[in-house]
């Protein structure tokens, strides 16, 4: 909150524009960046951001996970282990609601979204400024540090669940029925162009609306966690910094304990619908 | 803000996290959470067996109460009755010794009776004999007639 201060005076003329285009903007690593803009210009960039914090969420549950393995008893569980077995219990019944006699990688699937978009999310509830301030320190001048308002984050994993809602789809219903599918559904055999260009729709919506959902309700919570960080840093000088930085310190608060909601909601949404999509692609009659 | 090679980068550490997670959480966690829920089922199925055997163990006790005490009358009634046939033999046996000792002490009477007879056979010849003696003092002569005295206190 302070250091949106310092940031946004140092950014010279107390640019708002840039100050947010600066935070938006990807450690891009690539031939395809832009050696100006830093944005990517073509397919060949890197976000090393995007895959260093992701990665990082990912190894901390990972070594979290082997570090409770090693302690587990069944007997009476203790603290963190009733925790976790709670969250996993939660994920298994919403697999029982949502697909019953599912195979047996969705569940860890489901899992793995819950918690690890949960956790990228989390990084929006870090100041918007502090890391990419420490980053600073050692010459990195980009980062965003929220892997899910990377679209490359939010539609690797729609995507994946894409390839399996298809990989299901043809190992179910198999290929004809597949084929089917696309031809006599929704409206039976009479409309049959009309019925590959809705269920083609339909299909494609899937992935798309799920990544683009997560990506969208989190680069708006970074936005408007930019936002506020600027109330002050606009007022950076003179008396009227005694209004805006309470007010800055309230909003902040107060959109970061609504944030907490809406990042949990986010990682429940994605993972519930990947449930749901999967489950309707492992079922036969459609 | 473009879809870059970062987008595999990700979905290939997104399925290696999927496949990690499950090695590494999921199937140790179900493995441990389904073991519990048998050691559950089994806890409670030998608790309901227990149960199930406490009560065969009390109804066998009090069969075996009843049985006991059954025996236990059985055997006063057995003891009373060899009681009763312990008493009856020793007043048999009693009478009996009463009846010998009584016979044996009226043989006993019996053979004072005789021996006192005897001697008082005996005396009643002396008797006789000095009285005779007295009568026949003049007529006869001891030496003479002893002979003859002797043979009459043998008739006696």
């Amino acid at each position: 909150m302070s250091q949106a201060t310092e940031t946004a005076q140092s950014s010279s003329g107390g640019g708002t524009v840039e100050y947010i285009q600066h935070h938006l903007t990807n450690w891009c690593v690539g031939p395809d960046c832009d050696p100006v803009t830093h944005q990517a210009n073509g397919f060949w960039a890197f976000h090393v951001d995007t895959i260093f914090f992701s990665l990082f969420l990912g190894i901390l549950m990972l070594f979290v996970s082997a570090r409770l393995v090693k302690r587990l008893t069944d007997g009476v569980p203790g603290g963190f282990q009733n925790f976790v077995e709670s969250i996993l219990e939660f994920v298994q019944g919403q697999i029982r609601d949502g697909f019953p006699h599912a195979p047996a990688i969705i569940a860890p699937m489901a899992l793995t979204i819950f918690v690890w978009v949960w956790l990228m999310n989390f990084m929006d509830l870090i100041p918007v400024d502090l890391l990419p301030l420490i980053a600073g320190w050692f010459g990195i001048h980009y980062l965003k540090v929220v892997p899910t308002t990377d679209l490359n984050t939010t539609f690797a994993m729609s995507f994946t669940v894409f390839l399996m809602i298809i990989f299901y789809n043809l190992k179910v219903k198999g290929p004809v029925g597949y084929l089917k599918m696309f031809l006599f559904h929704p409206f039976g055999k009479f409309l049959v162009p009309v019925n590959i260009i809705m269920t083609a729709i339909e299909e494609l919506a899937k992935p798309l609306s799920l990544g683009l959902r997560l990506f969208g309700n989190l680069f708006a919570g970074e936005l408007v966690f930019l936002l506020i960080a600027l109330l002050g840093g606009a007022a950076a000088l003179g008396v009227g910094l005694l209004i805006w930085f309470p007010l800055q310190v309230v909003l902040d608060l107060g959109w970061l304990l609504f944030h907490i909601l809406v990042i949990t909601l986010q990682a429940f949404i994605f993972m519930v619908l990947t449930i749901v999509y999967l489950s309707m692609a492992h079922t036969a009659d459609h | 803000m473009n879809i870059t090679v970062t987008l595999i980068a990700q979905m290939l550490a997104f399925i290696l996290l999927i496949w990690f997670i499950n090695k590494v959480l999921w199937k140790p966690m179900m493995g441990l959470m389904e073991s519990r829920q048998k050691r559950i089922a089994d806890g409670l199925a030998a608790a309901e067996r227990g149960k199930q055997e406490q009560a065969n163990a009390e109804k066998r006790a009090v069969e075996l109460l009843d049985e006991s005490k059954r025996k236990a009358a059985d055997i006063i009634a057995q003891a009373q009755r060899r009681a009763k046939e312990i008493e009856a033999e020793a007043k048999d046996s009693a009478k009996a010794e009463a009846e010998r000792i009584k016979a044996a002490a009226e043989a006993e009477i019996e053979r004072g009776v005789n021996q006192a007879r005897e001697h008082l056979r005996a005396q009643v010849a002396s008797i006789a004999i000095a009285g005779a003696e007295k009568v026949l003092k003049q007529q006869i002569d001891a030496k003479a007639h002893d002979k003859l005295l002797s043979q009459l206190a043998a008739e006696i």
